[in-house]
């Protein structure tokens, strides 16, 4: 009973750090780009459910997803239209300029819906549970997780039915041979932009419904959201889910099993981590590739 | 002579300046972005803040206060003041060992290596606010009287102590500027440059980087140690992600690849960031962010990059980026 409730618990801050990274595994992997304002495309995303609000009333958060994946989406596309284009083959320097880029969007958030934290109402239809073998699954939760899976569908699909997603492989797994073979990587890279900071959005809405929209949301997931990504492999959809997953049901058994949990789920999760390193230095799978790595 | 209110930011500009020596030689030289310098500064400034709080021989105020009666096993060591010393330093370089072999080792690097320091930085803070009775939480460890015989209130005695942080910020600038012109500090550069080659050449690049960690980790914890009787004050908002960032920026718009800028860098920002939130507290972040932004854009070398920069603009030869 103890177990499968931590199990429960874990599946939903697995599901919660997937959305987060999804977006991430893409922009990282086939860019290189270190984007730290990607919590910031999160926490507009659910701000964008608390503007929508007091239009689409208790069914706000319905209505945002895809609004928000647009915000988020036209959002990235800015950014790497005005800036990070410039920065291609310069990771490091990435990770830097988009921190300052993520403290300008924090203050701006501040500026304009003020810095108290702000709620944002969960559709009725979303309050109580279910009961599954003597656990209680809220339904909230549980909406994320479909969320999760859904986006994992949606964009597993893209990446084997779509031209456009075929050609975002293609560039993610040897830029320059998809380059040579008339592929537009630039465009590519535009709309990878775009689709990574649109699931930002997307999981920015499902934010709202498990807590308060404040303008540091998403510095609170974006850390946990990278080790998602360096864990799983770079770009790779299969590694993001495994590793998301596996790391909230550690967290939840973790704080579940040591009396002061909380304090020390971070600290175990990390040295699982650079323990996992030790046998898969690339994360979970890797692109094969003849590289020197 | 300075007031002692802005003597007092003064010694703690020169604390961040002593940890910009070490991410200088990491980040400049080394190629390694260490997002975690926080963890090492507040190692070394929890070690020493340990030993200050047992100075009086009583228990330490925020004990009491949530509860804990006896003084725990972590902290008797602190009381003598050799084993705190050595601790402001073996701390720090330790974990820093660690963390570089395990990682570098593996090959594990660039952006990888970045993510991780920052997420160790994260787990540091979390765990350091988790064991209130431990470190005193969120407030940290505050009200200090003395330091070795100083007495912290006193404006003669803090001067002396200024002049030793200065003298400290001195003696790591030179011993790392001789690192860096040493044979050690061209294979250093070389690793950054082309870390494959170097290990066909036969050395060993994981071992030559994590020297430079650990060395970088150590000016911080000694950075940290200074910074606890200068300051009067340590909490887990002097160490966590964007604590460990701002400890970053003053390098990037000195240059990182100078150490005189990345000090110069350091002072620069510090004083700058004193300014700004005393005049316009909500501009600030603005300011910084868009500081951020227009050095990567515009001078990615920093302020001491710039002649170099000009006069790469001037030959118009094709320029070289050093890929990080």
């Amino acid at each position: 009973m103890g177990t499968l409730n931590q199990l429960v618990i874990g599946a939903s801050i697995g599901a919660v750090l997937l959305l987060a990274a999804l977006g991430l595994t893409f922009t990282f992997g086939q860019m290189g780009v270190i984007n730290m304002a990607h919590g910031e495309f999160i926490m507009a995303g659910a701000y964008t459910a608390y503007v929508l609000q007091p239009l689409a009333g208790d069914q706000a958060v319905i209505v945002a997803l895809p609004v928000a994946f647009a915000v988020g989406g036209v959002l990235g596309l800015i950014l790497e239209r005005l800036i990070i284009r410039r920065f291609y083959g310069r990771p490091l320097d990435t990770l830097l300029l988009t921190f300052g880029i993520s403290l300008i969007l924090q203050q701006a958030a501040r500026d304009i819906f003020g810095a108290p934290n702000v709620q944002v109402d969960a559709p009725g239809w979303l309050t109580g549970g279910v009961d599954l073998a003597g656990v209680r699954i809220a339904y909230n939760r549980l909406f994320i997780l479909v969320l999760a899976i859904g986006c994992v569908v949606a964009i597993s699909l893209y990446l084997s039915k779509l031209r456009q997603g075929r050609r975002m492989r293609a560039v993610m797994q040897n830029r320059q041979l998809a380059a040579v073979s008339g592929v537009a990587t630039g465009r590519v890279d535009q709309a990878t932009f775009f689709i990574g900071s649109g699931l930002a959005g997307v999981a920015g809405v499902a934010l709202t419904l498990i807590g308060p929209v404040g303008p540091t949301l998403g510095t609170a997931y974006i850390v946990d959201a990278f080790l998602v990504v360096v864990a799983g492999g770079l770009g790779q959809l299969k590694g993001a889910v495994i590793a998301a997953f596996v790391l909230g049901v550690l967290n939840s058994f973790v704080e579940f099993w040591t009396a002061n949990g909380a304090s020390f789920a971070k600290v175990v999760v990390f040295a699982v981590i650079i323990a996992f390193l030790q046998f898969r230095p690339q994360g979970m799978f890797v692109l094969k590739s003849r590289a020197l790595t | 002579m300075l007031s002692p209110f802005r003597l007092d930011l003064l010694g703690k500009y020169l604390c961040y300046a002593i940890v910009a020596v070490g991410i200088s030689l990491a980040w400049g030289r080394g190629g390694m972005l260490t997002l975690g310098q926080g963890v090492f500064f507040g190692l070394g400034g929890y070690a020493m803040g340990m030993h200050l709080k047992l100075q009086d021989g009583e228990l330490p105020d925020f004990m009491s206060w949530s509860g804990v009666e006896e003084l725990p096993l972590l902290w008797k060591p602190f009381a003598n003041p050799v084993f705190a010393l050595a601790m402001v330093i073996v701390l720090p370089v330790l974990v820093a060992t660690l963390l570089g072999l395990l990682v570098f080792r593996q090959r594990v690097r660039g952006a990888y290596f970045a993510v991780l320091s920052q997420a160790l930085a994260a787990a540091f803070v979390i765990l350091l606010i988790g064991q209130q009775g431990l470190t005193g939480g969120t407030n940290g460890l505050t009200n200090f009287q003395y330091f070795f015989g100083l007495d912290l209130y006193e404006d003669a005695d803090r001067r002396i102590l200024y002049l030793v942080t200065a003298l400290i910020l001195g003696a790591s600038y030179l011993s790392v500027r001789q690192l860096v012109r040493s044979r050690y500090g061209q294979l250093l550069v070389a690793i950054r440059d082309g870390e494959d080659r170097v290990r066909f050449l036969g050395y060993d690049p994981a071992l030559v980087k994590t020297v430079a960690f650990a060395v970088s980790a150590g000016l911080a914890g000694i950075a940290g140690a200074l910074f606890v009787p200068l300051v009067g004050l340590l909490s887990p908002a002097n160490l966590g992600i964007v604590a460990s960032l701002e400890l970053l920026v003053g390098v990037a718009i000195g240059g990182r690849y100078s150490l005189a800028g990345a000090v110069a860098g350091a002072l620069l920002f510090n004083y700058a960031k004193t300014i700004f939130s005393e005049q316009w507290p909500d501009g600030w972040l603005y300011v910084q962010g868009a500081l951020f932004v227009a050095v990567m854009v515009w001078a990615p070398r920093g302020l001491a990059g710039l002649s170099h920069q000009f006069r790469d603009a001037l030959s118009s030869r094709r320029k070289v980026e050093v890929q990080a």
